[in-house]
């Protein structure tokens, strides 16, 4: 036998298990975890890393860390199947080997019985349909409204996002949106859900992405220059904006500052900035959350064109989600053009002696983050 | 064709709270060991992970947190455009999203709401919160 003692299993439980109409997965969840932990002699507060499988949400692990009131710094939903649960234990082994947490909770529940066709949009998402609120944009809003709010942000602020990303997506023969745009033209685009205009929405568009990601020993074969991962950083705060701690913060306040840390870099250092755009809010709070401006400052720091082509803050360089494309989850594209523009292969968009990038992706309705910097020799 | 509105999905988390509101009251939990009002209803405290939680109702009383005035969705909504969907912050603490009656141009953040019962159907009553 192996001596080496990296991790071990301290709590098992099952749900209540039988015939139990009127249940729902996330309860027996609960109900599992709670008991788990007590086994342990652990609370909730211990968890850091989430891991569940099933096809009962849309994004199982944001609406079930939302219910749970888990904020994990460690996220995985992969599902391959019955043998799902087996790869959690094995994927927490990894994360502990590698230092990024100590606990983590691996959870299941079914009401295959009673309940067996569980549609995507039922659980929680229940107590705010039947209101017509739209999803995801009338979230998004939500969250403008509260930072206009709190902060005096305006439309006008907002819009020179969409502009200045237009510039970028002029630049990128790939782009979809290329006419050149201005302010005047997002604040008279159709109003959509209040304050966002059509113009502050993203793309919908077809397409796809790949990454290859590869061992230092690997990369030596590879062709290309690497460009290696120094950091990376997640968490998820809610599901829907409602549970949202505070509607102007995301969770890129911690993914973000984990992930510089684990690269040992700040902010001056960092040359590219590639962030999801979903819409034009979503930007301004994202650099807020990430550090690169106070909270409330976002406004002021795009405006002026600061984040177009020839600003000091290259900002979504190939375009964004806004004028690229954004065939619904976004997330790759972020990697891919950090990456060219690390390998300096952008053409007329590159950002002159780009070293450092950071990249960072948002999910659901401003409910989870995953920041990565990454870096050239 | 009409498109039928999202109905609530009733279960042994939430039957009292459906009960509730068709018996045109707002009721929430409150966790027994402590202290702080959970909403949307839940098995176990999210604050604290006990089971011990328990059902009041609220004062129906709160504060609009952030809304949104929707202007294009898909039906049945698309007839009802413009309306005001809201996150109201009940005076227990917790948030719920509801939608706002009266008039649009008083609808701000802050405002002080209260809860009426909004007949949908004759299956459906929701809670919607009223400016007061």
């Amino acid at each position: 036998m192996k001596t080496e003692r990296i991790a071990a299993i301290v709590g098992v439980a099952e749900a209540d298990l039988g015939v139990l109409p009127g249940s729902n997965v996330l309860q027996l969840q609960a109900q599992a975890a709670k008991r788990a932990l007590d086994d342990a002699g652990f609370t909730k507060d211990d968890v850091e890393a989430l891991f569940t499988a099933g096809n009962w949400a849309q994004f199982p692990n944001l609406m079930l860390g939302e219910y749970l009131g888990i904020t994990p710094k460690y996220t995985d939903s992969t599902n391959i199947g019955g043998s799902s649960f087996e790869s959690h234990v094995a994927h927490a082994l990894t994360g502990i080997k590698a230092g990024l947490f100590d606990v983590a909770l691996i959870t299941y529940g079914s009401t295959n019985r009673s309940n067996p066709y569980p549609f995507l949009k039922e659980l929680t998402l229940r107590y705010e349909e039947p209101f017509g609120l739209p999803t995801p944009i009338g979230h998004y809003a939500m969250a403008a409204m509260r930072h206009m709010h709190q902060y005096g942000t305006t439309s006008e602020q907002l819009a020179e996002i969409a502009v200045a990303t237009r510039k970028w997506a002029m630049l990128n023969e790939k782009a979809f949106m290329r006419k050149p745009l201005t302010i005047d033209e997002v604040l008279n685009s159709p109003m959509i859900s209040e304050p966002l205009h059509l113009l502050d929405c993203c793309l919908i568009n077809d397409g796809g992405g790949a990454v290859v990601v590869a061992s230092a020993r690997a990369a030596a074969r590879a062709k290309t220059r690497p460009i290696w991962v120094l950091g990376h950083g997640e968490t998820h705060t809610h599901n829907s904006v409602a549970q949202m701690p505070d509607l102007t913060v995301t969770g890129a306040r911690e993914s973000g500052k984990r992930a510089m840390e684990m690269a040992g870099v700040t902010h001056d250092e960092i040359d590219v900035v590639e962030v999801y755009d979903s819409f034009t809010i979503t930007v301004l709070l994202t650099l807020e959350s990430l550090g690169f401006c106070k909270p409330g400052e976002g406004g002021d720091f795009v405006s002026g064109q600061r984040t177009a082509p020839g600003g000091d803050f290259p900002l979504n360089t190939n375009g964004g989600g806004l004028s690229y494309c954004h065939p619904g989850m976004y997330g790759i594209f972020l990697i891919i053009e950090a990456v060219r523009q690390l390998r300096e292969e952008c053409g007329e968009r590159q950002v002159r002696d780009a070293k450092i990038a950071l990249v960072n992706g948002t999910g659901g309705t401003l409910s989870s983050t995953s920041t990565l910097v990454l870096g050239r020799d | 064709m009409s498109v039928k509105r999202p109905m609530p999905l009733v279960d042994s988390d939430n039957k009292t709270f459906w009960e509730g509101v068709k018996n045109q009251k707002l009721i929430i939990q409150h966790c027994d060991d402590c202290g702080k009002h959970i909403f949307y209803p839940r098995y176990l405290c999210p604050h604290c992970f006990s089971e011990k939680v328990s059902w009041i109702e609220a004062s129906g009383k709160g504060r609009i947190y952030s809304y949104t005035v929707v202007h294009r969705n898909a039906p049945p909504f698309k007839e009802e455009t413009p309306y005001v969907v809201a996150i109201v912050l009940l005076e227990e603490g917790v948030r719920i999203v509801s939608r706002i009656k009266g008039e649009r141009e008083k609808v701000k953040i802050d405002a002080p709401v209260f809860v009426v019962f909004e007949r949908i159907d004759e299956e459906l009553t929701l809670p919607y919160f009223e400016l007061t």
